[in-house]
């Protein structure tokens, strides 16, 4: 028996990120089944000037393609997506991107709250979302919203975290279904993976 | 804050009948925060927002929130490249005169970055610039071209990035804690008010910039929008867009090709 409940009923998988997260996020890429049945749905926080190199780093080790997304592009599944650098990303209603250049939130470019406002807004129910190490408070306002809608939220442990701000301001501000290790939450997507086999 | 799409069809309708703004085709999820930020800045409820709306002064206030206003000098350094060594001396194989339209200006950075580059090559003298912004508000503020000085050194950053000749102090003369950029700059260029969605085309040029405006406009705009650029482009006529936006699904898009794909520089190869 599997100690997570899951079910086929999921949509999309978005993840949030920022300082100290990297490694982990490696983990779960190269660890991802093949053939994923969901889109990916990456807002790390990065370096905003510097446009090229970390999809390429990202992509060189995961199992499914990384790509920073256009403006209205269609979101597949099976696909990995990353906010590209200095944009916000959002979900739109019909299942795509919009970015946009307003002005930052939570001191950040692309902001985690953003991508999982939006996606918690379009995927209601059928969301999981994922936050993990970091320094500030982006993402936490997020995944209330992604509980509040109906969505699973998964942390990553704090006492695993290199920095656990960002997952300690999810437990703070809403109910967080699994506090999970990276190797807990590798297991939790092949897990999920398996319902839709 | 969660506000309904009901509400913001209710605040375009409104807009539009009242005051000629259409804001019908604007992409959701940007234009929900930009009324949630106005509503949210201004301790508002919806009610107050709509009834505020028909008062005339009050609405250059919200063009002013509406319209995203964020930008950089040298924003994207590689781009600024790619139009110094390769776009511009393309033009100038064929015309004399460069004439240049930066549809959207907002506060005016990428002109002042447009004007150093081309004096910098020497050929600002060749060039005529129209810059255009919806909000009345920020051309006036694109004129004075003063910005604070905590943004000059991102500025000054994307400069040396972009690899330009001196330094952008050369440029500029601190006062009041502000950076006043030199008004001789923008003598060839001349500000006007102009609405995207709404206006005609009027005039033809070498080179349009049009960089992350679009993307606050859904793909039915943007289709328009792409239209009245054609127009407005002479034939083997430029288009730059932002590094993350892409013309492969608008309808017209076969009219154009891709002349820098990372950049996004397409050219018109067909009327």
């Amino acid at each position: 028996m599997s100690r997570f409940n899951l079910n086929n009923k999921f949509k999309a998988v978005v993840i949030g990120g920022s300082a100290g997260s990297f490694q982990g996020i490696v983990k779960i890429l190269s660890s991802l089944p093949q053939s994923f049945p969901l889109p990916i749905i990456m807002c790390l926080h990065r370096l905003k000037h510097v446009r090229n190199g970390f999809v390429e780093a990202l992509s060189i080790k995961s199992i499914a393609e990384v790509t920073e997304p256009y403006d209205k592009e269609n979101i597949k599944k099976g696909h990995v997506y990353l906010a590209p650098a200095n944009y916000h990303m959002s979900v739109e209603l019909g299942h795509y991107f919009g970015l946009s250049t307003e002005q930052m939130i939570n001191n950040s470019r692309p902001a985690i709250d953003i991508t999982l406002n939006t996606a918690a807004y379009v995927y209601r129910d059928k969301l999981i979302g994922i936050l993990l190490s970091g320094a500030n408070r982006d993402g936490g306002m997020g995944m209330k919203n992604i509980k509040d809608r109906g969505g699973l939220t998964i942390v990553q442990d704090p006492t695993e975290c290199m920095i656990d701000t960002m997952p300690k301001a999810a437990l703070n501000l809403t109910t967080i279904d699994y506090t999970l290790k990276i190797d807990e939450i590798v297991n939790f997507l092949k897990e999920l993976h398996k319902q839709y086999k | 804050m969660e506000i309904d799409i009901s509400d913001l069809k209710r605040i375009t309708e409104l807009v539009k009948t009242n005051h000629g703004y259409d804001f019908t085709n604007y992409a959701m999820s940007s234009f929900k925060r930009r009324i949630v930020r106005i509503l949210e800045m201004q301790s508002m409820t919806m009610d107050v927002l709509m009834k505020k709306l028909y008062e005339k002064k009050f609405l250059e206030d919200f063009l002013n929130e509406i319209t995203v206003n964020v930008t950089e000098m040298f924003r994207d350094p590689p781009f600024w490249r790619v139009l110094r060594d390769d776009i511009i001396p393309a033009i100038l194989l064929n015309h004399q005169k460069i004439r240049i339209w930066h549809a959207g200006c907002s506060s005016g950075e990428e002109v002042f970055s447009m004007a150093i580059m081309l004096k910098e090559m020497g050929i600002y003298d060749n060039a005529s610039l129209i810059a255009t912004d919806l909000d009345t508000n920020i051309l006036e503020r694109a004129k004075t071209g003063s910005y604070n000085l905590k943004s000059m050194e991102l500025n000054e950053k994307n400069y040396i990035r972009y690899q330009g000749e001196s330094t952008l102090k050369d440029y500029y003369k601190e006062s009041n804690g502000m950076a006043v950029l030199d008004p001789s700059l923008i003598d060839n260029v001349s500000y006007r008010k102009h609405d995207l969605v709404l206006g005609d085309v009027f005039n033809k040029f070498d080179l349009i910039l049009c960089r992350n405006v679009m993307i606050y406009f859904n793909q039915t705009l943007q289709n328009e929008v792409l239209k009245k650029f054609h127009e407005s482009l002479f034939k083997y006529g430029y288009l730059a867009i932002g590094s993350k936006e892409s013309l492969i699904w608008c309808d017209i898009a076969n009219k154009f090709i891709v002349v820098n794909n990372e950049e996004k520089v397409y050219k018109k190869i067909k009327d």
